[in-house]
Parts: C-alpha cells; sequence; structure tokens
C-alpha cells in the first residue's frame, strides 16, 4: 500500500480498487486553523482534477481536486463535528474521502513520497 | 491603494521574524500574519493580551502653522486646527475635550466613506491646536494629501509613520503595559477608553499612548520611537499575559467585534449612515450640515438609508465571506462584505449590506455560497461584546 501525491497536495492511497483521499500536512499547515470541510456526496462522480471538496481556513477557502477519477464510496463524517482533525492528522483521522478508482493506472503518473518531498522543498 | 515594488520592513521586522510562522504584504508592508496560529491567537486576545504591530498605518500630527506669529492659544488654538479636519469629517472635533479621541471618517462630496480613522486633542498645554490622527495603511498617502488640502494655511501636517504602533489589546492589557513602563503606570491605569496621553518615560523615551483599539477589547495603542521600540516590546512579549498576534487574527477580532475594516465594509459609495455608523456625527455637525455629502447623510438620517450593514449568522458551518450574495424568497437582496469564522461562537460569522426591510435582527435569509442556497439570520452586532474600560464621565 503506498501513498501518492499531487502538485496541489492531496494525497491518495490505494487498497484494492478504494483510494482514500486527503490533503498533505504540508497543505493543511499553510492553510491555518481548518473550519469547515464541504466534501461529496457518496455515489458522486469526479474525473482526475475536477473539483470535489472545499476546505476553509479561518482566513479563506480553497479547492480540494480529485487525485484520480472515481465514484465516492464514503466521506469522512467526522470532519463535520471537527474540522480541526484536518490540522492535527492530515494524512490519518483527517482524510476527506474514499473513492472507487475509475483506473488505477493513474497513480502511476502522480508523486511518490520522496518525489512529493522534493517538490514541497522547492516552494 | 499601496504602490507596487519591493515591501517596507517594519522597524521590528526581525523582532517578528524570529518569532512569526507566516509573513505576507499587507498595504505596501511586510507584515507578520501568524504566529502560534490564528484561532489560538485569537482566544489568546481575548482572555489574555495581544500585542500587534500596527506601524503600517498612518501616525500624524496635525500641529500649528509653522510662522509663531500665527500661533493661537489654548481653546483658539484648538477649534482653528480642528476646523481643518471638519472641512472634511462630519464629527465634531471642535468639541473635542482635551486628551479625547474620536472615530470619524474622511468623506466625499457624495457622502461616501474615503478612509475611517481615530483623532485626539493632547491635551498637555505645550500642544494648544495639535490633533493626533491615525489613518488606515492602505490609504495613508491619499488621505494625507486630502488633509494637505484642507489644510488652508491654517495647521501643518506631520507624517510619523517613521515610529513603530504597537497596540495591546485584552483584558490584561492594562496590567501587562502598566508593569512594562513603571514611571506610567498611574497615568495609564487611569485612562479611560478613548483617550489620550503624552508620556515621557525613562526606557522608552516619548510615548503617544491612547486607550483604544480595534478589536472591542480593552487596550492601548502606543506610538513610539523606532530606536525605542524593540526594548517595549520585548518588555512587553516578557510579561506571561502578553503574545504575539498577527495580522490574521487582527481580522477576525474586529469581525466578531463588528468593527468596519476599510475597502470591504465601508467604501467610496457607502454612507456612514447606511454602515450604521450614525453615532460618529455629533449633534453640532448635523444641525450644520457643513461635512461633504451633508445632503445625502442627513436625509438618510431623516428618513432611513435604503440599505443597512447587519451582522449574519449562517446557521451550518460553511463560513459566508465577502461577496456572497444575500437571498429573501429566492431574490437577491444584499451582499457580504465581510466574513469568516469566530472563535468564540465556534461558528461562521457575517457582516453584510442588505436592502433595510431585511436589516431587521431575527429576519430569515439565505446565503448563495457556492451556488447553493444556505440559511442564515440576520443578528445584531457586535457579534461578542466590547468589554471598553470607561471611567466616570468620559466619554
Amino acid at each position: 500500500m503506498t501513498t501518492r501525491y499531487t502538485k496541489d497536495h492531496e494525497w491518495v492511497r490505494l487498497e484494492g480498487d478504494v483510494a482514500t483521499v486527503g490533503i498533505t500536512p504540508y497543505a493543511a499547515e499553510q492553510l491555518g486553523d481548518v473550519v469547515y470541510v464541504e466534501l461529496p456526496a457518496a455515489g458522486a462522480s469526479f474525473t482526475q482534477g475536477a473539483d470535489m471538496a472545499v476546505v476553509e481556513s479561518a482566513k479563506a477557502a480553497s479547492d480540494v481536486y480529485a487525485p484520480i477519477s472515481g465514484e465516492i464510496v464514503s466521506a469522512n463524517e467526522a470532519l463535520s463535528g471537527a474540522p480541526d482533525l484536518v490540522n492535527q492528522s492530515a494524512d490519518g483521522e483527517g482524510w476527506f474521502v474514499k473513492l472507487k478508482a475509475a483506473n488505477t493506472g493513474e497513480l502511476d503518473a502522480l508523486m511518490d513520497e520522496a518525489a512529493y518531498a522534493d517538490y514541497v522543498k522547492g516552494l | 491603494m499601496a504602490e507596487a515594488g519591493p515591501l517596507k520592513k517594519l522597524p521590528l521586522d526581525a523582532l517578528w521574524r524570529a518569532r512569526a510562522k507566516k509573513f505576507g504584504g499587507f498595504a505596501g508592508y511586510d507584515m507578520p500574519l501568524e504566529f502560534e496560529g490564528l484561532i489560538a491567537e485569537h482566544t489568546w486576545t481575548r482572555q489574555h493580551a495581544g500585542l500587534f504591530d500596527v506601524s503600517h498605518m498612518g501616525p500624524s500630527f496635525l500641529l500649528q502653522p509653522q510662522k509663531q506669529e500665527q500661533h493661537l492659544a489654548g481653546e483658539d488654538a484648538h477649534k482653528r486646527t480642528a476646523s481643518v479636519i471638519e472641512r472634511i469629517a462630519p464629527a465634531d472635533i471642535q468639541g473635542l475635550k482635551p486628551g479625547q479621541v474620536r472615530y470619524t471618517m474622511l468623506l466625499n462630496s457624495a457622502g461616501g466613506v474615503l478612509d475611517d480613522f481615530m483623532v485626539a486633542r493632547p491635551a498637555a498645554a505645550d500642544s494648544a491646536g495639535h490633533l493626533y490622527i491615525v489613518v488606515n495603511a492602505g490609504c495613508k498617502e491619499e488621505d494625507w494629501a486630502l488633509i494637505e488640502a484642507a489644510l488652508n494655511g491654517e495647521a501643518q501636517l506631520v507624517r510619523a509613520d517613521e515610529n513603530c504602533l504597537l497596540a495591546l489589546q485584552g483584558p490584561a492589557a492594562v496590567d501587562a503595559l502598566a508593569a512594562s513602563i513603571p514611571d506610567g503606570a498611574d497615568t495609564l491605569r487611569a485612562m479611560s477608553f478613548m483617550t489620550l496621553e503624552r508620556l515621557t518615560t525613562k526606557a522608552f523615551g516619548t510615548l503617544i499612548v491612547t486607550r483604544s483599539g480595534y478589536t472591542g477589547e480593552d487596550g492601548y495603542e502606543i506610538l513610539v520611537s523606532a530606536d525605542a521600540a524593540v526594548a517595549l516590546a520585548e518588555a512587553l512579549l516578557a510579561h506571561p499575559e502578553v503574545k504575539p498576534v498577527g495580522l490574521g487574527a487582527r481580522d477576525s477580532l474586529r469581525l466578531e467585534a463588528g468593527l468596519c475594516l476599510y475597502g470591504h465594509d465601508l467604501d467610496p459609495a457607502t454612507s456612514p449612515i447606511e454602515a450604521d455608523l450614525a453615532w460618529t456625527i455629533q449633534k453640532r455637525r448635523r444641525e450644520a450640515g457643513d461635512f461633504p455629502g451633508a445632503e445625502r447623510i442627513l436625509r438618510e438620517l431623516k428618513e432611513g438609508p435604503s440599505r443597512k450593514r447587519v451582522g449574519i449568522r449562517p446557521k451550518d458551518r460553511a463560513p459566508a465571506r465577502e461577496g456572497v450574495e444575500i437571498l429573501k424568497d429566492g431574490k437577491p437582496v444584499g451582499i457580504i462584505t465581510s466574513g469568516g469564522f469566530s472563535p468564540i461562537l465556534g461558528a461562521p460569522i457575517s457582516m453584510g449590506y442588505i436592502e433595510a426591510q431585511f436589516a431587521e435582527p431575527g429576519t430569515q435569509i439565505d446565503l448563495l455560497v457556492r451556488g447553493q442556497p444556505r440559511a442564515g439570520e440576520i443578528v445584531a452586532l457586535p457579534f461578542v461584546p466590547h468589554t471598553y474600560v470607561r471611567k466616570g464621565k468620559a466619554s
């Protein structure tokens, strides 16, 4: 089970054909205090790169894009009552959605952990 | 607005650089935006004391004309200098008592707001005919040009923005400031909200101190020379009740306090009456009607404005930010001008302008966030009560 990363700071972790998606600790740190997360409903479909969710920090709203194409299996209900989970555990309890991957091959084009670490270092 | 080019550094740049997590450009200055985190800084300010660097703003003085033979004494001197500001602002400046601070605004000929600012009358005997004026960072050059144009040889304008302007806000501000400035402690404690004192201190030289601020809390704003500023800021930060606070929390604090941010909640098309700031236009000026845009402003005072600034509470957790449309029965009736999250209420809050018939607190409205109408309610401002310290009869 490996984690892949996008240039927009989403992470995606595939188990079978279901991918868990969230934003990276770097993104959460940049956003600051997260106060609201708007997540898609189960059953909604997204193509790679489409607007999938919105994360609002105390100071601004930011779009979150679908890192791969697929259909939403479930959204992280815990975030509606405790959006600050994104700050506390962006790559764990603060996950956003699980989606059924339409084409797992899309992951190959995303960065692995080392490449993402290099990418962030260059920002 | 701010000129392009490299960002200007604050006199305390190095001090903040070592402590702040995020910096960013604001009104042409490189400013600390966040230290510990916006919500933590905000909450700390409401419960203890927050130290803000607002040196990007425009502190300045109006003094008597340069030529000694044109100088007047006492009340005559004050009235002459006050008349300069009364040409461009609707507050009763002549009526300021020695040591009193007032909030007012620069108006255009249509009664729209060009900036909001603080004006104070120093009390010291050697300050006859002086006014202390602090305008906003984003429009200070334009504001000072407007004041220059109103001088009519009756005063001279001296900008003081090479100094450091610190704001110490919160319930512990009085104790922390008094502890840091022992030779001014008694004076500082005795001050009422919206008053000014000039302090001569051993450690920090001359300070211009107003008991005022823009967070809804008790607190002070201190003009200190750039040379003495590091020592003063370090003395304050050494106090266990004081933490540094960035511009991010400054914005959420003023929004919670229901205070307007120029360029957002106030602009050249908006009148002080629409902005619910009628209280800033005292009786003498209303009767005289001798300020820019008086025709519109007096009419709106009499008949009521067609739209009003209101507080709004979205009912779910999604913030309704600047630019969000306000709907009533599906029809657009207003717009959000400031919106975000209230750390104290643990919920989103907004301010905006709405057609006057829907401005009553309790009115149910919808907020069009990302194309989706979401329920909200008009509420009274401020969202969190002010805790200003007023002593005796001072106003």
